[in-house]
């Protein structure tokens, strides 16, 4: 069977055939859109997340991830640091000792995450050290000063100046207790960090924790996300097999992030997977309509000698081209909207203000790639196909005699 | 192997809310090679039954059917579809042409599914539909032509393939006398000049006056056979 009788096929019925373009092709471009912005949204998480604390990479004593533990350090961790500032790109490094407290005001206690961090390179890997609402960061390395989350200023009634008393267990299983200024409170945009984190100079944490020249972390960020494994690889071949630590990647130090991603996209497919299926239901009612207007047709064709095979394959002709006119006007659109939304960045009310805030960006920037534009209509296409397969199946039922009576 | 079609004890039973209704009752009939035969009785006779039977559209329930020599029974389905390709044309009582195409293109549509090359394809439908006085018409669609070139096209269609066998069910029906007639002179004319043998089914006189042998059915039975001059 030619294309041709496929086509003009399509046309018998102008209207319902531009109706079923429409749903195809309005499908499409809002599942392009969707998740090209969907994607874009990770990368925003993904920076946000990673940006405020975590960095990208942590070097770590080898079994700190699943014991966090005092006396799992990386000893001579500075050392390190400056060795990797000095070999690898981009050299955004930064060292922490990684504690727990109770943290006391004159009024209140409460359990703390003591951090100690080196003021100087802190900003590199983290954004606390700029969304200081009251006061100021680190700034002496050695200083018995300290910056703490807001929450957790409110809850222990702490004014800028006030003494903080923070007491612990040093590596060695000793008493660490420390009595620190507050020098400025900190809103990160993430509760949990608000809540319970003092961060203070390395130096001074070092003395307190007992720690010697060890620490807890290495954090580095700045890598491009794409060359983190690779990143990972040569830095692991750089400390050496014997270094007594374990280069990890933000996925394994925070896997609720990359969990909350799986999830949100399994959210999305749902939604996106019952659109495809709505559409894919729309071109079955057309094909069916079709096939059932056209069983007399279709037994002259079979009375003239061509197969159910043919005749089923001009089905899925039709079904095909008419995906594909649909398919096309979706993808010229949805790529035309979402390339718009790239260049000038998408965003809706509270989103600028929230970004503004909290150091990251205010629009949402759609993620252009094939995977991502090509997701949907490949996935529209293999749908309406084999929605067709059901009507194109029904012409091996027709029986000629039979049909070429059909009404 | 000189006559197209056998039919020995041919019957056929259809079932209707659990009653049987005999539809043929073991027809025995041989067509020859080259012959105009017309099948005539009322509505119910079974006329258009044997068509189908002897067309492969339909399986009796007992007794066989041969064209050409081939045992329709023994065939299977897609076997029974190259038949028809090859060997067989159809004319219906409304035409039935494919409305989306041309008249060109209806006939061309037998020679490409036969697989013909365009060109060839082209050049034998442009011929045929000379023949059947179309000239000029070639690219009209069916809904562009009067009933009588309709027909003629289908026609065209039927004997574009040069079939052994072609079996037109009610082909004047729709038509007023003097296309009719045209078509008729145009269909003997064919059979005279192409060798191709004709079966039809038809309450028109006119076809009965135009065919070489007239058989009569009667309740699924063959009432009369009769040889004309």
């Amino acid at each position: 069977m030619n294309p041709r009788l496929a086509w003009r096929n399509l046309w018998r019925h102008p209207r319902r055939t531009w109706l079923t373009v429409a749903a195809i092709a309005f499908s499409t471009v809002l599942l392009i859109f969707s998740i090209t912005l969907q994607f874009g949204s990770y990368d925003i998480w993904i920076d946000h997340a990673l940006g405020v604390y975590h960095g990208q990479l942590q070097i770590q004593h080898p079994d700190y991830l699943d014991k966090p533990q005092m006396r799992k350090t990386v000893a001579n961790a500075t050392g390190v640091a400056a060795k990797l500032r000095r070999d690898v790109d981009p050299r955004k490094v930064a060292v922490r000792g990684i504690g727990f407290a109770l943290a006391s005001s004159q009024e209140r206690s409460y359990g703390a995450q003591v951090i100690g961090v080196e003021p100087g390179y802190e900003p590199e890997v983290s954004t606390i050290p700029n969304v200081i609402r009251d006061g100021r960061f680190l700034a002496d390395p050695d200083a018995a000063e300290a910056v703490i989350g807001a929450t957790l200023a409110r809850n222990l009634k702490l004014a800028l100046g006030d003494e903080l008393t923070l007491l612990g267990a040093g590596r060695d299983g000793s008493v660490a207790a420390t009595v620190v200024q507050v020098v400025g409170f900190f809103e990160s945009g993430m509760a949990e960090l608000d809540r319970v984190l003092v961060e203070i100079p390395l130096g001074h944490f070092q003395e307190v924790f007992t720690m010697g020249d060890a620490a807890h972390a290495i954090v580095i960020a700045g890598i491009d996300r794409s060359e983190l494994d690779v990143q990972r690889d040569q830095i692991t071949t750089l400390l050496g097999a014997d270094a007594g630590a374990r280069v990890r990647t933000w996925e394994e130090t925070l896997p609720g992030l990359k969990q909350a991603i799986q999830f949100d996209m399994l959210q999305g497919w749902v939604l996106y997977v019952s659109l495809i299926v709505v559409v894919t239901f729309s071109i079955l009612n057309t094909f069916l309509m079709a096939v059932l207007e056209r069983t007399r047709e279709f037994g002259i064709m079979l009375a003239l000698g061509a197969s159910p095979a043919r005749i089923g394959a001009l089905i899925m002709q039709e079904s095909l081209l008419l995906t594909l006119v649909g398919l096309s006007i979706g993808v010229l659109v949805g790529l035309g909207i979402t390339i718009y939304f790239y260049i000038n960045g998408f965003t809706y009310p509270g989103l600028e203000e929230y970004g503004a805030e909290f150091g990251f960006p205010a629009s949402i920037t759609p993620e252009i790639s094939f995977f991502s534009i090509g997701l949907a209509p490949l996935a529209i296409l293999v749908f309406t196909l084999v929605a067709a397969l059901y009507p194109a199946l029904r012409i091996f039922g027709l029986r000629p005699v039979e049909a070429i009576h059909a009404v | 192997m000189d006559d197209t079609v056998v039919c020995r004890a041919l019957t056929k039973v259809y079932q209707e809310d659990s009653v049987a209704v005999h539809a043929l009752r073991g027809i025995d009939l041989v067509v020859p090679r080259h012959d105009f035969l017309c099948l005539s009785g009322p509505s119910g006779s079974g006329k258009s039954t044997l068509l189908n039977l002897i067309g492969g559209l339909d399986s009796p329930s007992a007794g066989e059917v041969r064209v050409d020599g081939l045992k329709l029974a023994e065939m299977n389905r897609s076997e029974l579809a190259q038949l028809r390709l090859h060997r067989l044309g159809f004319v219906f009582q409304s035409y039935n042409l494919i409305p989306v195409l041309s008249a060109i293109e209806n006939v061309e549509f037998v020679l490409q599914l036969q697989g013909m090359s365009f060109t060839q394809r082209r050049r034998k439908a442009r011929a045929i539909l000379a023949e059947v006085d179309l000239q000029g018409l070639e690219h009209r669609r069916p809904g562009e032509l009067s009933g009588g070139q309709q027909q003629r096209v289908a026609v065209a269609r039927a004997i574009v393939s040069e079939p052994s066998l072609v079996l037109a069910d009610e082909p004047t029906a729709n038509l007023d006398s003097v296309t009719a007639e045209n078509l008729m002179a145009l269909l003997r004319h064919m059979n005279e000049e192409h060798g191709v043998t004709f079966i039809f089914s038809t309450h028109d006189k006119l076809v009965m006056d135009y065919s070489r042998r007239l058989i009569k059915l009667h309740d699924g039975e063959i009432a009369a056979d009769e040889r004309r001059t």
